[in-house]
């Protein structure tokens, strides 16, 4: 009880609103290092797995890396570069950027890969061409895994943007790993549930991309089930 | 750092045993993660083969931990706990959770619906149909979610070196702390060859315990 009540203290105390070390601007460093690794390893991962699910070449190289992405830890993710970029954010978004690719390339190449082979044909016989095909047909049909795959890049990335505190990044993690150095509870407790909530926040409006961008036709709203394609299974990588 | 090799080797050839001594115990604080996970897991999982409505709130509670970032979930604990085995172990039990209990459920799903009117008809109770014929039927797939979760918990266990547990994580960390990258890049490598041969071992164990599989009989 001393506990929470420190920590409900520490939480409102308004020296912890304002200034350098402050909670809104560690929110806002936390989400700036988890928002430019997402993008730059959207526009990596999201053109490669659109044209390798469509080719269907180079299959082997999305394996590899999806196991791969999941042996390497992420605190070695962040370390291995330390030699070469030494400390600080361009570490910490290079790092995030790997990060974020293999959930993002394998669910977009096996997405569209699963795409039904008859509708590609009806789009193929009305004249489409190869871009169109992945535009029109291909790509709102695999848009539920592909967002799948961006949900679970996203959540590793929030999560592991914690670890950049410990090579001497901002945002949030500053809270956990200074609370564990000082022994401070009530910072780490603070940090903690900010965290904590920023990942469940970042789960939950992926979800809601999925029910408000997916097309009707493809969720089945509107549709019995007997005319659905299988839901994919989403790759599990918690961080 | 360009001027000195990224790997030192002598160093390395020193500390053989000190590098050994990382990765068991790095092995060791897996194997107690994944094996209580799996209990508790195959208790949740009892729950929901006897009474379906436990499964949205377990998944639901077992999906929310597996949100929760493991900093975070270890700076929870160390208020309550300390900076101690037992905080590492409960955070990382609660990874594997969702991941076992998911897998689980659908291997024991995924048995064909004859071989369990076969498995009445032969006058076997719930319990042996369960025992003998879902729970070996659904082996692969529960070595599948073990495999996954095994892998995952690897690579969490370096975080747990944050919190001053020791392992290939803790060896990193001081690589990191004392600016000398050796100590870094054995941390990672030995996690990523762990990891690839803990995977190899379930697989193979898998395969020990199916045999039936191996004639392409299914």
């Amino acid at each position: 009880m001393e506990l929470l009540s420190e920590t409900l203290a520490w939480f409102t105390d308004p020296q912890h609103w304002q200034g350098s070390n402050g909670i809104p601007l560690r929110v806002l460093q936390h989400i700036y290092l988890s928002t430019v690794p997402l993008l730059a390893g959207l526009a990596v991962a999201l053109p490669l797995g659109l044209a390798i699910g469509h080719t269907r070449r180079f299959e082997t190289i999305v394996v590899a890396i999806a196991n791969l992405g999941r042996a390497v830890p992420s605190l070695a993710l962040l370390l291995i570069f330390l030699p070469f970029v030494g400390i600080g954010d361009p570490l910490i978004i290079i790092a995030l950027t790997l990060l974020s690719i293999p959930p993002i390339l394998v669910n977009t190449a096996v997405g569209i890969r699963e795409v039904d082979g008859e509708l590609v044909q009806a789009g193929r016989g009305m004249g489409m061409s190869e871009l169109g095909l992945i535009r029109r047909v291909e790509f709102p049909v695999a848009l539920p895994v592909i967002i799948a795959g961006m949900r679970v890049a996203a959540v590793q990335v929030v999560a592991t943007a914690t670890l950049g505190a410990v090579v001497a990044g901002g945002g949030l993690g500053r809270y956990l790993v200074d609370g564990f150095a000082l022994q401070d509870h009530p910072r780490l407790v603070v940090g903690a549930v900010l965290v904590a909530l920023l990942a469940i926040l970042t789960e939950r409006a992926f979800a809601f991309m999925d029910s408000r961008f997916v097309s009707p036709g493809i969720t089945g709203r509107h549709l019995t089930p007997a005319d659905l394609a299988p839901p994919s299974n989403q790759p599990l990588i918690p961080t | 750092m360009a001027d000195e090799p990224l790997v030192d080797w002598e160093w390395v050839l020193e500390h053989l045993d000190d590098l050994w001594a990382a990765t068991y115990e790095h092995l060791q604080l897996t194997i107690i993660a994944v094996v209580v996970g799996l209990i508790i897991s195959a208790v949740a999982s009892l729950l929901i083969y006897r009474d379906r409505r436990f499964y949205g709130p377990l998944t639901g509670v077992a999906g929310l931990l597996y949100t929760i970032p493991s900093l975070a979930l270890f700076a929870l604990l160390v208020p309550i706990t300390g900076l101690s085995i037992l905080t590492a172990e409960i955070a990382l039990v609660s990874y594997t959770l969702l991941i076992l209990i998911r897998n689980i459920m659908a291997g024991l799903d995924g048995v064909p619906r004859e071989m369990r009117e076969a498995a009445d008809g032969m006058g076997y109770t719930p319990w042996q149909r369960l025992a003998r014929v879902e729970f070996p039927l659904a082996v692969p797939v529960i070595v599948a979610g073990l495999r996954i979760a095994t892998v995952t918990i690897i690579g969490l266990v370096t975080v747990a070196g944050l919190i001053g547990q020791g392992g290939l994580g803790a060896l990193m960390i001081r690589g990191f702390s004392r600016g000398f990258p050796t100590q870094i890049y054995l941390g990672a490598f030995l996690t990523v060859v762990l990891a690839l041969m803990a995977d190899a071992a379930l697989l193979i164990l898998q395969r020990a315990v199916t045999p039936w599989l191996r004639h392409g009989v299914r």
